[in-house]
């Protein structure tokens, strides 16, 4: 399968993005922001980090950078697009997926290890995840609240697009295990025909046993799938 | 001509940055503050000197790029 990692100015995750693709045996490329062309690709991933320094709003100016009306048209035929972290900011700002991420509920920089529900594993991000299955992936964000109008929640909630919950280790979907304050728990959504998904936690961080665990392989492999 | 843009969260979105400073004013003594939202400022010069179409080239700044309307209001004086 061909993937293709796109890099901004102040991306941070493209490697770590770019390695556990490899290691799941994708044909990877990386694209700068200011390629026109966007290469033979089954999956676009969009890292995490600061595109543009975060400069007016987190995503605003790289959802507006030229190889963005690249991905838009490849997400618009069926392209798998994975948005992380930043990269999930970027999708909303740039309309492939609805709502807004709102600076976190307690004003502070999350970076900790978080435990996940996969709500829906009937997508091709999630198909090696059993559903309700518990997970443990790394959030390392500042806005990561996401928040939509209840008109659009309830879209996700009965249409099955809400792929990943915050959650306690026995699986309470609570108040207490929600780390940023986003709505419902929602950690990562998918778009209507469930080809692109946006998370605030890295999978990609969890590839290495030797430094942390390997909870977001299957997320990569459920691709191949 | 001079535009200056304000751009402010909408009041049914959670403004936890305007909050806390709204929280320090008052551990501060200031007993009679209601409430603050905070915002974002922008002054734009624009090469046109027809009031209407400078004004339509603003908005259509604003609703392209500067604001989120999901989230944000804004308003545009001139200056």
């Amino acid at each position: 399968m061909n993937s293709s990692v796109i890099v901004f100015p102040g991306s941070n995750c493209d490697r770590d993005i770019a390695r556990a693709l490899e290691k799941s045996n994708f044909r990877n490329k990386m694209v700068w922001h200011k390629d026109n062309e966007l290469p033979k690709s089954d999956l676009v991933v969009i890292p995490g980090g600061f595109s543009y320094g975060d400069y007016l709003r987190s995503g605003a100016i790289a959802a507006k950078s030229n190889i963005l009306h690249e991905v838009i048209k490849a997400a618009k035929k069926g392209c798998l697009i994975l948005g992380i972290c930043n990269g999930f900011q970027i999708l909303i700002e740039a309309g492939l997926l609805q709502g807004a991420l709102l600076r976190n509920q307690n004003l502070k920089f999350l970076s900790k290890d978080v435990c996940l529900k996969v709500v829906n594993n009937k997508n091709k991000f999630c198909n090696k995840y059993k559903k309700n299955e518990l997970i443990k992936l790394n959030i390392a964000h500042n806005e990561g609240n996401f928040f939509t109008d209840e008109r659009h929640l309830k879209i996700l909630e009965d249409k099955d697009l809400i792929a990943f919950k915050y959650c306690n280790t026995n699986g309470d979907i609570d108040k207490d295990s929600n780390p940023n304050g986003s709505i419902n728990n929602i950690a990562g959504i998918l778009n209507d025909e469930k080809n692109i998904l946006g998370m605030m936690p890295h999978p990609e961080r969890m590839v290495d046993s030797i430094i942390s665990n390997q909870d977001g392989i299957k997320l990569f492999n459920s691709l191949l799938n | 001509m001079k535009f200056s843009v304000t751009v402010t969260l909408k009041k049914d979105v959670l403004d936890p940055q305007g909050k806390v400073v709204e929280q320090t004013l008052k551990n501060m003594g200031m007993s009679a503050l209601k409430g603050i939202r905070q915002g974002k400022y922008f002054i734009i010069e624009i090469n046109e000197k027809d009031d209407v179409k400078a004004k339509a080239e603003v908005n259509s700044m604003c609703k392209k790029l500067l604001v989120n309307t999901i989230i944000e209001d804004f308003e545009i004086l001139k200056l």
